[in-house]
């Protein structure tokens, strides 16, 4: 039997976030060894933690819930050539915005509140992804400043707003009051038998399997994803082609930020019930992690989420158990698994020059 | 009265505008050869922290700040051998590192001190007087000076301008390049020494705040100009002191308001509605020999 060409494909495709994670995992074997942990032990309590049936695969796949979102964010961006790093900024804004609408509207519904809220997540999401876009479009600025910007302007709108009309008195914590409960959607032990309802995993995991499949009919199947593909392969072959680049550029930015937004279901909807300012750990940058290791495709994404998400919920307990080493050790894991990434498209380069 | 609460806005606006002009200056350097650098973030973590932990050991704050500096160059070198070696897409790369360094400085005082949230408090005599503030300001006349009327100046802008002719014209972009982030590392850590053991007497978790980003926006603000980009610094730094000074003085105007002045700024400066700021052509680009 020969392997065929696609299935050479798959294999290199697969084979290289594979060597960037054991890349990663050495050198991060060799800092746990350095502060005098030893790093066998500490990966097999960051893995087998993670693996146990119901509560670790089920936290592995809560946490890995927002981090689709923001990976299928960056990877839009990635495909049409752009670099969204304010995917931080876009989901901090949606989330604000979804708690806003559910508590404006806590005693409608829920057949009105839900699709209500869920659309405030997305398009508020959109809209912050938009603005950079539009500003590249139309005025060349990059937005890679741009995004960050408007993280720090997303910050700080949302820590006022949410002073000045929604904390409840009292609060010491900087949050808003909770959202109308129509607006709870359900766990996913609730609805589905043999999940214990105690595991916040809710229905925002399966929109999130679901925001895959859509990305990839939308990328591959739809003439507006050829053409954000084609621009981001190519802007000037694809302005010649009778692309529209600025439009591309709108287009996938609104997309991407969309994509952010969403986090703010599993967050507001589906999990604190309210806004509560810095509830995200970073998740708009490590979805960066998450689509470079995920090759920018919906299904690697998806992958590498659930990969980082089980290190997530591995680090509390290498946090708890681990004399020395704390969790984290899982954020400079990621940042090992970028610097190898983003290195090794060099290597490939290498390889395929001689 | 009202007197004193001038001279305190403008004794606080330089200190408050002390560690992102050493950022910007330091990312300046990088840029204008041709490395994008938004991992400033990262070096002035590297170098606050380091400065805290040696400091504590030390017990003296001018080998903390020479510590802090090599931390600062250490972590710059990963980012210079990755986009200047293996050509790495420079902004995710800067990424990684800023992710690394938020990760380390924790790590290691977890392991050090027994807690992630902060390092031991350096007594007060132990802690670094303002000179960062004093090196900060000579070094934009000196900046300014190396950029503009000094052959290395003149290579460095050349590398962030136009590889090829500088190649031709027999300048190493690389040695040149790695200059740039090196320097880079070192004015950024600075900074964040100055964060830790001069306006601070200890590290906490990430403490820099956000300031790595805003003395990149300074930078694009100053239009990758060291006087300029000085004025911005000074301009960052006066909003930060006044959104201090504000904090509860007026109770309808949040201080958030003020503080995200910085940022809408620049994306309007970005742009090009207050004269257009030009990168350096070949920012973000790798250079490959041919």
């Amino acid at each position: 039997m020969t392997i065929g060409k696609e299935s050479m494909k798959l294999i290199r495709e697969l084979l290289f976030p594979i060597i960037a994670i054991l890349a990663a995992f050495l050198v991060g074997a060799i800092v746990i060894a350095a502060i005098g942990d030893d790093p066998i032990q500490t990966y097999r309590l960051l893995i087998g933690s993670a693996l146990s049936w119901p509560d670790g695969i089920g936290y592995t796949l809560f946490y890995a819930t927002p981090l689709v979102f923001t990976g299928l964010a960056v990877a839009v961006g990635f495909r049409c050539g752009l670099l969204n790093i304010g995917a931080e900024g876009q989901l901090t804004i949606a989330a604000f915005a979804t708690a806003w609408v559910g508590i404006w509207f806590a005693n409608s519904p829920a057949w009105i509140l839900i699709p209500l809220t869920c659309l405030a997540a997305i398009l508020t999401g959109a809209l912050w992804g938009t603005i950079p876009g539009v500003l590249k479009a139309r005025f060349g600025s990059h937005e890679v400043i741009n995004t960050i910007m408007m993280n720090f302007i997303a910050l700080g709108l949302a820590s006022a707003l949410t002073q000045t009309y929604f904390k409840e008195q009292g609060d010491p914590i900087l949050e808003t009051g909770p959202i109308g409960s129509p607006a709870h959607i359900p766990r996913l032990g609730q609805i589905i038998p043999g999940i214990p309802a105690r595991l916040p995993l809710n229905v925002a995991f399966l929109l999130a399997i679901a925001a895959c499949a859509l990305l990839y009919v939308f990328l591959w199947r739809t003439k507006w994803g050829y053409e954000i593909r084609a621009t981001g392969a190519n802007p000037s072959a694809a302005e010649y082609g009778g692309i529209s680049v600025k439009k591309q550029v709108v287009l996938a930015m609104a997309v991407s930020g969309g994509l952010a937004g969403m986090v703010a279901i599993n967050e507001v909807l589906g999990y604190r019930y309210r806004y509560y300012q810095g509830f995200s750990p970073q998740y708009g940058f490590t979805g960066i992690a998450v689509a470079l290791l995920g090759r920018n495709h919906p299904a690697g994404v998806l992958l590498a989420a659930l990969f980082f998400g089980a290190l997530t919920r591995g680090g509390l307990f290498v946090d708890i158990f681990m004399e020395k080493v704390s969790k984290d050790l899982v954020l400079i894991l990621q940042a090992l698994v970028i610097l190898f990434v983003a290195a090794e498209a060099l290597f490939r380069r290498r390889i395929g020059r001689t | 009265m009202e007197d004193i609460l001038k001279l305190s806005i403008l004794y606080s606006t330089v200190r408050m505008a002390t560690p992102l002009l050493l950022a910007a200056l330091g990312g300046l350097l990088s840029e204008r050869s041709g490395v994008i650098n938004i991992a400033l973030e990262g070096l002035m973590l590297a170098g606050a922290f380091t400065s805290a932990v040696v400091t504590h050991y030390a017990g003296n704050p001018w080998i903390g700040l020479l510590a802090g500096i090599g931390a600062g160059i250490f972590i710059a070198v990963i980012h210079a051998v990755a986009c200047i070696q293996f050509d790495s897409d420079q902004v995710v790369t800067g990424t990684a590192i800023n992710i690394l360094m938020f990760g380390i400085p924790t790590l290691l005082s977890g392991a050090l001190f027994g807690t992630t949230g902060s390092t031991p408090q350096i007594p007060r005599a132990n802690l670094l007087p303002n000179a960062p503030v004093v090196i900060a300001f000579t070094l934009v006349p000196f900046v300014w000076y190396v950029l503009y009327r000094t052959p290395f100046g003149l290579r460095l802008r050349a590398a962030g301008e136009n590889p090829e002719a500088a190649d031709t014209a027999g300048v190493s972009v690389y040695r040149i390049r790695y200059s740039g982030v090196l320097l880079s590392g070192a004015l950024a850590a600075i900074g964040g020494v100055y964060l830790s053991i001069g306006q601070s007497s200890l590290f906490t978790r990430n403490m820099t705040a956000g300031r790595g980003f805003i003395a990149l926006a300074a930078l694009i603000f100053g239009k990758w100009r060291p006087v300029q980009t000085m004025l911005a610094c000074l301009l960052f730094g006066f909003a930060e002191a006044v959104a201090i000074q504000m904090q509860g003085v007026i109770p309808h105007v949040r201080v958030e308001y003020i503080q995200i002045i910085p940022y809408v700024l620049t994306m309007v400066v970005l742009a090009g509605f207050i004269g257009a700021s030009r990168a350096p052509r070949a920012l973000g680009r790798p250079y490959v020999k041919e």
